[in-house]
């Protein structure tokens, strides 16, 4: 078994411990230096998940206050929103509110909850132990990432009290579209919104340079690309889109910054500017965005199909390469969400084929993961009803995808709730679902105690309910014509808004089993063995003990080449 | 098929009661179109009947001037009242309605009313929906197949299965299959979408402003008539829908080409009617355009589709399509006049119209003349 003890005295000295390699494994810093200045894959992935699921609870109570409001026509509720915000009492401000609303919504769960749960959280956690490296290739950058994400969920957070126009608050829309973005919004709001894309993206980008570095030039000795995990596999992609596409954001919103205060005229027709080159621009960024929240949940279902069917990944090479796949369409596809800004013929076609195209490795994936249960002995885990969950509600997600992808129909459902509909299907049920499922399958192994699968089980069939019961009545809303982000409707468009609304409730009861299952089993769970799913479960993460030591592979597992990729195990358990 | 349609529009253009006032429409309105960038320009509707009216924001003015414009009218002939609007037509279905049928319907796209609209529901409820549906049930039906069929109960040795060529093969070309069907009517309704308007379409240029829409009319002296939304109360007293009704409309002919044009004056807006499967956003600085044929006459109701500030919600879309006889009554009443009303019949299309395209429309100009 080879090793590389050398290379681990200086991490070891670093820490301030012995060299004694058995001995330092265990010895954690204080608590303020393990905690704020960490530089450990395990604990910053704990506070990434920590802090996912706090702005997840932020960005659901918005959300919950969006359902009662629409619940009937009229404003019911917003009012008294914007006075509690330091705004107004005026008609305007309260409408403002809501589109304030909408907007930390959007922001806070595509960058504060999804992305810092699957890359931050789990993709920490998870990507050095499952290629048998001690920790993250940058660890000190890996905490830098971390604490820019909390700065710029902070950022957010004020944006919301501080004048932004209308009334408190950046009510742009997460896509801070110009020119309501610039001379539309008047005040320090939509700077600290911002801001807040700046140091989250800035986060991001490190964390994606960290993930690269790490994955090719840490696996341990025998794991070629391709034997890594799938799930290593999905980070890497992901933080390939990452490197490349949040840059353009970050350009983008810097030219907001400069047309709002340099007088430049990027986005302003009057000075020769175009407000649609904005829409370029983010949604060059915002397409490969929508894959970043889902391929690390890809990842996840990939290894908990696996693992719980008994059974090898079906068609391992074509899962991954089908990931590259969705990973390389996904930057030729950005302007299917522009389609009535005035594009020309040509220009919708292209789209329109190029969109459709992404549904052919979805549906490797949708099929392969179906394959992988075929001929398995499969077990009804917790972590694999989530999964199973997914693949369903992912694939009705994925073929109004297709509908919305025809540059024609998307005439009458662009800017409706089918969109909500749809993007809630991929996204509240896709990446939640699979981040819901990788929760259940990797608390063991985080925390040492097993949860209960009773509560687990009610958690998923009662969330299941409530998010179709939210949902699925949206592709009537807009396929009746009713649009996104209005906080008023006629009154036709109501008995499905109520139903919606219903589901809502039953979506936020839910999440008490969640957090009760989290509480028991931090407080009387069951201690988790290494390996508390059997024999299907053979990425290296649980040939450790649970919880993993401080520090783990100082002496780094081997993958002979008789292994295929199949089994991710060293030569000797 | 492009030139079919532009036939049938042709005809139905021709057969429209009382085209004879109306065929001769000429290019003259084209030269002035293109005014980009230049939204809510002063010396057009100076000489208006609306003027700037209502208060932007003015939530409780909106029905005042109504009145006013209705009076307008009955000095000249054909004096215009506002058209009744249709249950179930041309705007949403309230599923708690208790007619029969409104649960279904509200569960569906509305009825269409262009010829683009139809081919483009067809096109989701025959080809779209099932192929959608069929996907989504086979993969629920694997998945319970899966779950009852290879359970640990049932089958507690795992296959080692990891490749089948075959099978791989065939779940990545059916795919590409089931695309390239969807592709062919979905290329086939693009093209379609875009296909220019002719030379004599009736162009109207609605412009969206925070947080209310202006409808101008180049070709017939260039008015701007400015759209409000009704409060809840006064929309109900006219039985029009709440949160949809306005107080002035765009009123435009049915059953002839319009240009629509649409641009915004301070952020972006959409122009938005779903029963006439027609969006198009109101950017500033751009003048997007696209050529619409409402089939019958009728109200039509939309809403503004682009996120725009605080009113974005309060800034309804009505289309009000009226045989093109009364469209020239309004349009009378309104203080325009109907182009070439002055000058006997122009006739042959003068050369190049300022935005035809190699497809413009010679075949569809002299098919409308001879009715006049």
């Amino acid at each position: 078994m080879a090793t590389t003890a050398e290379g681990f005295d200086a991490h070891g000295t670093e820490h301030g411990h012995g060299h004694d390699a058995h001995d330092h494994a265990d010895h954690k810093p204080a608590f303020f230096a393990r905690w704020f200045m960490s530089t450990n894959h395990k604990d910053i992935g704990t506070m990434y998940l920590i802090f996912a699921i706090i702005a997840g609870i932020v960005g659901g109570a918005i959300s919950g206050i969006m359902r009662v409001e629409l619940a009937e026509p009229g404003i019911q509720y917003l009012q008294w929103w914007a006075q509690f915000m330091g705004g107004g009492n005026d008609l305007n401000t309260a409408l403002h509110m809501w589109n304030v609303f909408i907007t930390a919504h959007g922001l806070i769960m595509v960058f504060f909850m999804v992305m810092p749960a699957m890359i931050g959280g789990f993709g920490n956690w998870f990507v050095p132990l499952m290629i048998g490296a001690p920790d993250m290739a940058f660890p000190r950058m890996n905490n830098v990432s971390f604490w820019l994400t909390v700065a710029g969920f902070f950022s957010l957070l004020f944006s919301m009290f501080v004048p932004g126009g209308t009334g408190p608050g950046a009510g742009t829309g997460w896509t801070v579209y110009a020119p309501l973005s610039t001379s539309g919004s008047v005040g320090p709001a939509v700077d600290f919104a911002i801001f807040s894309l700046h140091l989250a993206g800035a986060g991001s980008i490190l964390g994606a340079t960290n993930f690269i570095t790490t994955i090719f030039n840490m696996r341990a000795p025998g794991m070629t690309l391709h034997k890594m995990p799938l799930f290593v596999w999905s980070v890497l992609v992901t933080a390939f889109l990452l490197l490349l596409a949040l840059p353009v954001l970050a350009a983008a919103i810097t030219m907001l910054l400069s047309d709002r205060y340099f007088g430049s005229t990027f986005f302003l027709a009057a000075g020769g500017g175009d407000p649609v080159l904005y829409q370029h621009l983010f949604w060059f960024f915002g397409h490969p965005e929508v894959y970043i929240m889902i391929l690390p949940g890809f990842g996840m279902i990939s290894q908990i199909v696996a693992t719980f069917s008994k059974k090898p990944v079906f068609g391992y090479l074509g899962m991954a390469y089908a990931m590259v796949a969705i990973g390389v369409v996904g930057f030729i596809v950005w302007a299917h969400h522009m389609y009535t800004t005035g594009l020309d013929v040509n220009t919708k076609m292209y789209f329109t084929a190029a969109t459709m195209v992404i549904a052919v490795p979805t549906g490797v994936k949708i099929f392969s993961w179906i394959a992988t249960m075929w001929g398995g002995s499969v077990e009804f885990k917790s972590p694999m009803v989530w999964a199973m969950g997914f693949i369903f509600l992912f694939t009705v997600g994925g073929v109004t995808g297709v509908v919305l992808a025809n540059g024609g129909i998307d005439d009458n459902l662009h800017d409706t709730y089918y969109v909500v509909a749809h993007f809630h299907y991929v996204l509240s049920m896709g990446a939640v679902f699979s981040l819901f499922a990788g929760f259940y399958y990797w608390f063991p192994k985080m925390s040492g105690r097993m949860h209960s699968e009773l509560l687990s089980h009610l958690h998923f069939w009662t969330f299941f309910i409530g998010v179709n019961v939210i949902f699925f009545p949206q592709h009537f809303l807009g396929m009746q014509g009713m649009p996104r982000r209005y906080p008023d409707y006629a009154e036709a468009f109501h008995f499905w808004h109520q139903i919606s609304t219903y589901g809502y409730f039953i979506m936020a009861g839910s999440m008490i089993f969640f957090f009760v299952n989290i509480g028991y089993a931090l407080f009387a769970g069951k201690k988790a063995p290494a390996n508390p799913w059997g024999e299907g479960a053979t990425t290296l993460e649980w040939t450790l003990p649970s919880p993993p030591p401080y520090h783990q592979f100082e002496t780094l597992p081997v993958i002979t080449d008789a292994h295929d990729y199949h089994d991710h195990r060293p030569a000797t358990a | 098929m492009g030139q079919n349609t532009r036939m049938k529009k042709a005809i139905l253009a021709a057969l429209a009661a009382g085209l004879a006032a109306f065929a001769p429409m000429t290019v003259m309105a084209q030269g002035a179109a293109p005014a980009v960038a230049a939204p809510a320009t002063t010396a057009a509707e100076a000489g208006t009947v609306e003027g700037a009216q209502t208060a932007p924001g003015a939530e409780a003015l909106p029905g005042n001037k109504t009145p006013a414009e209705a009076a307008a009218a009955p000095a000249g002939e054909g004096a215009y009242t506002p058209m009744k609007p249709t249950k179930g037509k041309g705007m949403p279905t309230n599923p708690e309605s208790g007619e029969p049928g409104a649960m279904l319907k509200s569960i569906q796209f509305q009825d269409q009313y262009s010829d683009n609209g139809q081919y483009a529901l067809w096109m989701h409820d025959v080809i779209l929906m099932p192929v959608i549906t069929a996907i989504s049930l086979l993969v629920l039906g694997l998945l319970l197949y899966v779950a009852m069929r290879f359970n640990r109960r049932r089958n507690p040795v795992p296959s080692k299965t990891t490749h089948n060529t075959l099978i791989e093969v065939v779940w990545t070309i059916v795919p590409v299959i089931i695309l390239v069907i969807i592709a062919v009517p979905s290329i086939t309704l693009l093209a379609r979408q875009y296909e220019t308007a002719p030379a004599n379409a009736v162009t109207i240029k609605a412009t969206g402003y925070q947080w209310y829409w202006g409808y101008s009319y180049p070709d017939h002296g260039g008015f701007e008539v400015v759209s409000n939304m009704l409060d809840d109360a006064e929309a109900l007293k006219r039985g029009e829908p709440a949160k949809l009704a306005v107080d002035n409309r765009m009123v435009v002919p049915a059953g002839v080409p319009l240009r629509i044009q649409t641009t915004g004056s301070d952020v972006i807006h959409a122009f938005a009617v779903p029963s006439l499967w027609f969006k198009m956003d109101a950017v500033p600085g751009r003048l997007n355009e696209k050529m619409l044929t409402i089939k019958e006459p009728g109200v039509y109701y939309g809403q503004c589709s682009e996120l725009c500030g605080a009113r974005h919600a309060y800034m309804p879309i009505v289309v009000e399509a009226l045989p093109p006889a009364q469209f020239a009554a309004w349009i009378k009443a309104q203080g325009g006049q109907m182009p070439g009303a002055a000058a006997a019949q122009v006739t042959a299309p003068t050369g190049a119209p300022a935005e035809a395209g190699p497809s413009t429309t010679p075949a569809a100009a002299p098919e409308a003349k001879p009715a006049a």
